[in-house]
């Protein structure tokens, strides 16, 4: 792997922010990758776009900003809707399903899961993106599943690693049950 | 040889403030009949008088004619920039907690470029003793108006008398928090020296303003005549109203001087609230700055 | 000596630079913190309020940047060892008593978080436009020292190494950030702390009554007494002699600055701080400096893949200037190429040590971004011509 660039957006307030960090934990503490995090700093009041880029490589990266993503995370339509044209023709799209309704491009590996759904039914919707951090691991095989696991460990809250080890799994099998059936959407043409 | 001895004794008689000055420096910056070394006089009795100890006794002055008090205390002294001497001394507090610390600067240092450090060091009463010489202008740089200058006084920029309303100080101390706050001129000595006495055993915010004369300006530009004069006018109009409502203690030109105690009260310190809150908010993980410095040194 | 172990979050992190700036400066042993809100430099502050209060360290959030910058200049005349930290406007403000901490030889540490200016300009977005200012910024005659970190990584080693300098020179010590590093969140090891050596203050072992403060005795830098030792010292932002006494005199300013001047100068060797990479036989070399330094290798990377000759410069201490490499290399190459998100303002310093023996060209970037490397590659196939 050269580079791989990867976008998360979704809704101030969904833990953007805190999943970006926690897949750059896993590249860079808990695998031997090197990660750049950047966060868009702006006016990002709760509930507005919100976004952060990684780049991930083998060896150190020396450009901080990312040009056209290989991965794009998208956890709401607004952000979806805003940095859509950037992914690159053959990059991969992870989005919520119920909050996201992508136009789906030929070539470009669409796999959806609804975090919030599934976060909900463990009692707290706050785990939604760890559960699309568990979906992303499963999906994107860019990290060992270890790595990322022991990364959601260490970056949440005290007191909350068993909820958050459960959102994560929830959304690591949920490509498990789905890969039976096609998760790859295309459009049809 | 009789002549010889006596010439030594009278060489050998020392000021009695002498051991709190830096003789090596005297003679002083001051014009003749200025009211700085007046104040400077007192302070050194009032340290004297309290047997506060001189080696943890830091002045820290900004710049101006008062500002060059610290130049002639022997205490750690510092002359800093003009209005940051209350952050500067701030800083000295905070980072060696045992230190006294006092700040001796003018009006315009104080009240003018350094309002802001002032209100503020006030608000979070910092424990710091201020005395500042109020002679209502700038003296060093030639006597333009100061945020003291009393309505229609006249000054090198208010040639045709002073139209902007000044600051009533110990109100202004007050309002902001002060825990201690007094006014003298500087012909009260002893109330003044007993004042300056409060002040350094007080904690907190201190405040005392102390009313002098500048003859070479201020006087001169309002044809008041000489110190002399100024003194004279201070014993006739000068009124101790212990307590007063500090609303009212604005300076009308060449009107009646309200001085005495205003405000003399308790009120924990930035210190005592910062350590009371850490220690109830963090318990035994909190490790407070140490009384003798936060410093790492071999 | 060693660092106190309580300052040292030893381990693996995944910090931005901002952060790790902070836990630099709290491994220094820095335990006096006086600042101002202000983006993007605040994280740093934020961090170290959160952290100080478990390790004897204070931080105060005063009333603007004047403020913070004599408070940390006020405390570190009690022997502790303190930091401000701002971005461009609060700099602006800061420059008095930076010049202040400079005449009464005060070691203190001052970061700048740079973002894109004039004025309020792009609080959110990179700069590099506040070199000259480190330079320049105060009022009068003076050497500083800076430094310019181009990762998370070096923001944590730099401020270490920012502070030591500080109190070997008695100087305050710019750190010269940029918002793309401050806000960057990367791979931050911290070693344990016996591994980090760290510059104590040294007391002087004069005793009270023989001590004068700037005493030299032959040397650069005076020996320090603290306040609350019994030294009864004085010090002013005035021209002094050497007990520290005003003296309005051209022959005393000559001796005062002059020194200011020659304990930075004299030790510049000792001071300067560059990587150097592949200027044997270079046509070309790149000189560059924090966050642009890492875009910069892009750009030399694609020229030498078109064949050329090209070597790296790269500033770890920007302030003194390595000026004697730069001159020996003017010699022998045919031009300087240097990108920074200003208009041009380290080119200038290369361009007068380069003194027409080669040329230097700019790669300016306006700021609220880097470079493209594509046209750092253009300049340096530009230059080679």
């Amino acid at each position: 792997m050269a580079r791989t660039e990867i976008r998360i957006t979704g809704m101030g307030g969904q833990g953007v922010v805190l999943s970006g960090y926690v897949i750059g934990r896993a590249c860079t503490i808990y695998s031997d990758k090197h990660a750049t995090m950047i966060q868009s700093f702006g006016p990002e009041a709760r509930g507005s776009a919100c976004s952060t880029t990684l780049a991930v490589s083998d060896t150190e990266v020396l450009y901080p900003y990312i040009q056209r993503p290989d991965v794009f995370v998208v956890m709401s339509g607004e952000g979806y809707e805003k940095y859509r044209d950037e992914l690159k023709d053959d990059g991969i799209l992870v989005y919520e399903k119920d909050l996201v309704h992508p136009r789906l491009k030929k070539g470009q590996p669409s796999f959806g899961v609804p975090s919030t759904r599934i976060a909900e039914s463990l009692g707290r919707s706050l785990v939604q993106n760890i559960v699309m951090l568990g979906f992303f691991t499963a999906v994107t095989k860019l990290l060992p599943e270890d790595a990322m696991r022991e990364a959601v460990r260490s970056s949440v809250p005290a007191g909350t690693e068993e909820l958050n080890m459960a959102a994560f799994n929830r959304g690591l099998e949920y490509v498990d049950e789905a890969t039976s059936a096609p998760v790859v959407e295309e459009v049809k043409s | 040889m009789t002549t010889v001895t006596q010439q030594t004794e009278m060489v050998a008689e020392e000021h009695p403030i002498a051991p709190y000055l830096r003789m090596d420096r005297i003679p002083h910056i001051w014009c003749p009949t200025c009211g700085i070394g007046t104040a400077v006089k007192c302070f050194a009795t009032a340290l004297e008088e309290t047997g506060v100890d001189l080696d943890k006794t830091a002045v820290v002055s900004g710049i101006g004619c008062t500002g060059r008090v610290a130049g002639y205390m022997k205490l750690d002294a510092f002359h800093t920039t003009h209005g940051r001497a209350i952050p500067f001394a701030t800083g000295l507090k905070l980072g060696r907690p045992e230190l006294l610390v006092i700040v001796f600067s003018g009006d315009g240092d104080l009240a003018g470029i350094g309002g802001n450090h002032f209100i503020h060091a006030a608000r979070r009463n910092i424990d710091l003793l201020i005395i500042m010489v109020n002679n209502f202008i700038y003296g060093m740089t030639g006597g333009q108006n100061a945020p003291t200058t009393p309505l229609t006084a006249r000054s090198s920029t208010m040639p045709f008398g002073n139209f902007e309303r000044p600051f009533n100080l110990p109100h202004l101390a007050a309002s902001c928090g002060a825990t201690y706050v007094a006014r003298w001129t500087s012909l009260h000595i002893r109330r003044l020296t007993k004042s300056f006495k409060e002040g350094i055993e007080r904690k907190g915010f201190r405040f005392i303003e102390v009313i002098a004369p500048c003859s070479t300006l201020y006087a001169r530009l309002n044809k008041l005549g000489t110190g002399f004069n100024l003194m004279r006018f201070y014993h006739d109009n000068a009124e101790i109203c212990h307590g007063a409502d500090t609303r009212d203690l604005g300076i009308d030109f060449q009107n009646k001087l309200i001085c005495g105690k205003f405000v003399d009260e308790e009120r924990p310190t930035f210190l005592e609230s910062m350590h009371e809150h850490y220690n109830k908010i963090l318990g035994d993980r909190y490790v407070p700055i140490p009384p003798e410095g936060g410093m790492i040194h071999g | 000596m060693k660092a106190d172990p309580a300052g040292v979050l030893t381990g693996a992190h995944y910090l931005d630079g901002d952060f790790a700036c902070g836990e630099g400066a709290m491994a220094a042993g820095c335990r006096f913190t006086a600042g101002y809100p202000i983006t993007p430099s605040t994280e740093v502050v934020e961090r170290i309020a959160r952290r100080f209060p478990t390790m004897g360290g204070l931080f105060i959030q005063m009333e603007d940047e004047m403020a913070s910058m004599a408070a940390i200049v006020g405390a570190s005349w009690t022997g502790t060892k303190t930091l401000t930290v701002t971005s461009g406007p609060g700099f602006s403000l800061m420059m008095e008593n930076i010049g202040l901490a400079v005449m009464m030889e005060t070691p203190c540490v001052v970061v700048n978080v740079q973002r894109g200016g004039p004025s309020t300009g792009l609080p959110t977005m990179t700069g590099q436009a506040d070199m000259m200012q480190a330079r320049w910024g105060s009022h009068g005659d003076y050497e500083i020292i800076a430094l310019s970190p181009q990762s998370p990584q070096e923001a944590f080693d730099l401020m270490i190494d920012a502070f030591n300098l500080a109190e070997l020179y008695r100087v305050p010590v710019l750190f010269m950030m940029d918002e793309c590093v401050g806000h960057m969140t990367e791979k931050v090891v911290i070693p344990p702390a016996e591994e980090i050596e760290i510059v104590p203050r040294t007391l002087t072992s004069v005793p009270p009554g023989e001590y004068w403060p700037y005493h030299v005795n032959g040397k650069y830098v005076p020996e320090f007494a603290r306040a609350g030792d019994g030294y009864r010292f004085h010090t002013t932002g005035l021209t002094h002699d050497e007990r520290g006494y005003p003296d309005m005199s051209a022959e005393c300013q000559e001796k005062c600055v002059h020194r200011l001047l020659e304990k930075i100068k004299n030790n510049a060797d000792k001071i300067v701080r560059f990587d150097e990479e592949q200027t044997d036989g270079a046509d070309v070399v790149v000189v560059s400096y924090g966050i642009t330094a890492r875009v910069a290798r892009m750009g030399v990377d694609l020229a030498r893949k078109k064949g050329l000759k090209v070597g790296i410069i790269r500033l770890i201490v920007v302030w003194p200037f390595p000026e004697k490499r730069i001159r020996e290399l003017a010699g022998n190459i045919k031009a300087f190429v240097v990108p920074e998100i200003n208009y041009g303002q380290m080119v200038l310093e290369v361009e007068r040590c380069a003194a027409g023996q080669a040329s230097a060209i700019c790669v300016p970037h306006g700021g609220g971004g880097v470079h493209d490397p594509n046209d750092i590659c253009e300049a340096i196939v530009r230059a080679a011509k």
